[in-house]
């Protein structure tokens, strides 16, 4: 291990290092531009110049290896000469407009010329004008500030894995673009409006609505997929502003996906913000008590077994808590939170979990992916594997229809048949899963949520076994959810107790008229053909699918308008909290439904936050510590049975819009538009 | 550089912008084999030459079309085969006249006198460094080093190198070039090759 002595200080540093990383180890602060420590080494700002002893000039300590006996200094005249004499230089064709820029207040130019920098100008010439460049709906740009730095060209290359952005022409005239003025198509591409260090790339949507010091930061989790990233929610008022990643390692470490980030214009339109009957068939305007009451009529007039609760995609565990209570209390047995149809049950845990961890891929040496398209359904997970690629001794393989995910993987086949091979051992993948060390499964729901998926599930178990993805310390199987509610769901136990209907029994006995109530908390995403039949109770935030249908609708609270726990597919337990208020007469959902319990004459017995945690505590421990995984048992699950020919296909056709939020999101729909019409255009079928 | 079929003959306006743009048969031949030279997974090393043959192709610039035809062929991103097109100065990535006319200026040519090889490029193809000929014909430019300095001041007409130029000589080059002739290329002096201007100094016992 090199040892090196920076300003004095003795400091060992593991081989492999820079001098930077020494630095910082040293406790000594390096200003940066184009250092990022995610991407490759570029050196091609001089910001990180330090003075090491026998070099003749300042050095770029960024792309230095360490070296024992390195004698560095980092605070001498020299290095604070050479830091101003950079930034003088990196000034001259910068605009110095940040009175007008996003930027400001957030700036790293701004922050280390106030700090390093010259305070006056000695450059009397023109300013070298550069053109802005468009990169979609997303992406503004304004590339008059920037630096040069790379570090969107890096991301999208190394992380993102598309190669869209490049530096065209040379030295004083070097640009950033896409290739003639594309717009971008990857995913994560809003990470690159962070790591720009200047203003030159900002958030098209946010452009010029606020500034940064006037925002009220919230920290919270996203759960527009079921990754659980942290997120920022930056607020002005009671409006949401903007959204940004947070800092978790094991989670998205610090990348958002760019739904997550840009769906919020959506929280803002077609919200359901007063309680609404159906009268005359039509949704009019009521208030609480009177649709509550009406409700409460309802339910009292029902047969508990033709009652029925069912459960969305976004929804929160503490409301899930009081649908469980309040369905036991009313003695309906059909309550089920797998609004997808999938065969997912309860015990053993491992069987609906992400088991190998978001981190833990990173570990493993083989992957086979069925049925599922991680691109779109967990754009983070899917960065996780392509960084496991990237540092090379990786195989992918994959069950399913094909779709380019920025790396490399091995068709085996599109359905059923496949598996089946690889399960039984007949297929050559089967040996390489058995002989790899660490190797994993990544099931998605496109195999499972399906008339055949229990067969399939109960195929995966056996490939499970066969192969022996479980090994000491370590547990390959993994189910990628796209939906943030389902593992809280599932860990609550929100499926059909003894004689309940699950998903299809609930939609068939609404046709036969079996059951006349259904309470849809959340739901989205089910044929509201199929439900009309019925009396439906909406608990919702958006006027989206459901609520056209509907008979009664409680508005409830969006993500970002509460205080509430969602379980990721790992089954970390993690809480969202309130940035802004729910509009109009919205409330929070498990009050609604606490109320609602009241108004029956069957109340519920929680009635603060802290209550319904303790309940929820009681009901899952595995929920009672936030932040945490609790390894799940293993055991067997899915059953033996026909399976069906069909290929594997991802539930997810258009990754823009996915949800409510999503789908009532203008900035989404215009992400969507250009999607499709790429795709158009790819395969030559215009119009 | 590779050779350039087709830039002999005579020449007409600038090539047109296409928006479709493939090999011709024989060009595609030429490109199978330079890709041939390159081990598998590296064919991206083959960029630089594939340009230069599609630029000779295309009239002496490449038009978009041709860049995307370039990264399908060889598999690479397309914003990459624009970086490199971008970057270097033999590309021209807007239409230019096809005979290209570079005047070397840097710092031993000048000394030598470049400055008056230039004047006779302003005179004889009537248009700036930078432009093309009002008949759209030629494209002047300024270039620098050529490394043929020991021959200073040069002129690089197309593939070929006019050198030991004087004010006279590069016009009597330009001259012919513009009637559609290609003079001998090299030393305009008459020495040969790099050889001392006065005659050899060295090596005097060694037989011509
Ligand atoms: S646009 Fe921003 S991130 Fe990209 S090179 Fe310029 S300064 Fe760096
Ligand atoms: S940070 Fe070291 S050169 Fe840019
Ligand atoms: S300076 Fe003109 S060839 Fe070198």
């Amino acid at each position: 291990m090199p040892k090196l002595t920076i300003d004095g200080e003795i400091v060992e540093v593991p081989p492999g290092s820079t001098v930077l990383q020494a630095c910082e180890a040293a406790g000594r602060e390096i200003p940066v531009f184009c250092f990022h420590p995610r991407l490759n080494i570029a050196g091609n700002c001089r910001m990180c110049l330090v003075e090491v002893e026998k070099m003749p000039k300042p050095q770029a300590s960024c792309a230095l290896p360490a070296a024992d006996g390195m004698v560095v200094h980092t605070d001498s005249p020299t290095v604070h000469r050479a830091r101003k004499g950079v930034l003088e230089l990196l000034l001259i064709n910068h605009p110095l407009d940040c009175p007008i820029c996003d930027q400001g207040g957030e700036c790293d130019l701004q922050d280390l010329t106030l700090f390093y920098g010259p305070d006056k100008s000695r450059f009397k010439e023109n300013k070298r004008p550069v053109a802005d460049k468009y990169l979609g709906p997303l992406i503004s740009t304004h590339m008059t500030r920037c630096i040069h730095c790379t570090r969107c060209i890096r991301f999208l290359n190394e992380i993102a894995g598309v190669e869209e952005l490049g530096a065209v022409h040379r030295g004083e005239h070097m640009e950033i673009t896409s290739w003639v003025e594309a717009a971008l198509t990857s995913e994560l591409q809003g990470n690159i409006i962070d790591l720009c260090p200047v203003g030159a790339l900002n958030s098209k949507p946010y452009e010029y609505r606020a500034r940064t010091w006037e925002l009220k930061k919230t920290e919270s989790v996203d759960v527009l997929d079921a990754v659980g990233s942290s997120i920022r929610i930056d607020s002005r008022g009671n409006e949401v502003m903007r959204i940004l990643p947070r800092l978790h390692e094991e989670v998205n470490e610090e990348w958002l996906a760019d739904k997550s980030r840009f769906a919020y214009d959506g929280l803002k339109k077609r919200r359901l913000d007063v309680p609404m009957l159906r009268k005359a068939g039509r949704l009019e305007p009521v208030d609480w008590k009177t649709v509550l009451a009406a409700v409460a009529d309802r339910v009292r007039a029902t047969d508990p077994s033709r009652i029925a609760f069912l459960v969305g995609d976004q929804v929160d565990c503490e409301t899930m808590v009081l649908v469980k209570e309040l369905a036991e209390r009313l003695g309906t047995p059909h309550v089920e939170c797998r609004q997808d149809g999938s065969p997912l049950g309860i015990r053993p845990r491992a069987q609906y979990l992400f088991n190998t961890t978001i981190a833990g891929i990173e570990q493993a040496d083989v992957c086979l992916l069925v049925g599922t398209n991680p691109r779109w359904e967990a754009p983070l997970v899917n960065a996780r594997i392509r960084k496991r690629w990237r540092r090379g001794g990786f195989t992918v393989g994959r069950i399913g229809v094909p779709f380019d995910l920025t790396y490399p993987v091995h068709d085996l086949g599109a359905g059923p048949a496949t598996l089946e091979e690889v399960a039984h051992g007949w297929h050559s993948f089967a040996e390489k899963l058995a002989a790899a060390e660490r190797p994993m499964l990544i099931l998605g729901m496109g195999a499972i949520a399906r008339p055949d998926g229990a067969a399939v599930l109960g195929l995966a178990h056996r490939l499970a076994e066969s192969v022996r993805l479980l090994r000491p310390g370590w547990n390959g199987f993994n189910l990628l959810h796209t939906a943030a509610a389902r593992v809280g769901g599932l860990e609550l136990g929100l499926v059909p107790g003894p004689g309940g209907r699950d998903l299809a029994g609930i939609l068939a006995g609404i046709e036969r008229g079996e059951i006349e109530l259904v309470f849809s908390i959340g739901v989205e995403e089910v044929d509201p053909k199929r439900l009309e039949k019925a009396f439906v109770v909406h608990l919702g935030t958006h006027g989206d699918r459901t609520a056209p249908i509907a008979s009664a609708i409680l508005p409830g609270a969006a993500y970002t308008e509460k205080n509430a726990t969602w379980v990721n597919l790992e089954g970390r337990p993690q809480r969202g909290r309130l940035a802004v208020f729910p509009p109009g007469e919205a409330k929070e959902d498990w009050r609604i439904l606490r109320a609602l319990s009241e108004a029956v004459g069957r109340t519920v017995p929680l009635d603060t936050p802290a209550q319904v945690r303790a309940r929820m505590a009681e009901l899952a421990p595995q929920l009672g510590e936030l932040d945490r995984i609790r390894p799940a048992e293993w055991g067997s699950f899915g059953r033996a049975g026909p399976v069906d020919p069909a290929p594997f296909r991802s539930p997810i056709e258009d990754y823009w819009r996915t949800c409510p939020i999503s789908r009532a999101s203008a900035v989404m729909a215009e992400c969507s538009a250009l999607a499709a019409a790429r795709a158009r255009e790819a395969t030559g079928t215009h119009g | 550089m590779s050779a350039a079929p087709g830039a002999k003959k005579p020449y007409g306006a600038m090539a047109p912008d296409v928006d479709r743009f493939a090999f011709t048969p024989e060009n595609l031949e030429e490109a199978k084999r330079i890709l041939a030279r390159y081990p598998p997974g590296r064919q991206a090393s083959a960029v630089l030459p594939l340009l230069h043959l599609a630029q000779a192709q295309h009239g002496g610039w490449l038009p978009k079309a041709a860049l995307d035809y370039v990264a399908e062929f060889l598999g690479m991103a397309k914003i990459r085969v624009y970086e490199v097109a971008s970057f270097y100065d033999m590309f021209n990535i807007e239409p230019v006249g096809r005979v290209q006319v570079r005047v070397c200026t840097t710092t031993p040519c000048w000394l030598c006198g470049s400055d008056a090889v230039l004047k006779a490029a302003r005179e004889v193809l009537g248009c700036e460094p930078g432009e093309s000929s009002p008949d759209g014909r030629f494209y002047l430019r300024e270039f620098e080093c050529l490394g043929a300095c020991a021959n200073a001041p040069v002129l690089w007409i197309d593939d070929d190198f006019y050198e030991d130029l004087t004010y006279e000589r590069a016009k009597a080059v330009l001259e012919a070039v513009v009637r559609g002739e290609r003079p001998e290329p090299g030393p305009q002096s008459g020495r040969k090759g790099s050889m001392p201007a006065g005659g050899k100094t060295t090596l005097l016992e060694v037989g011509e």
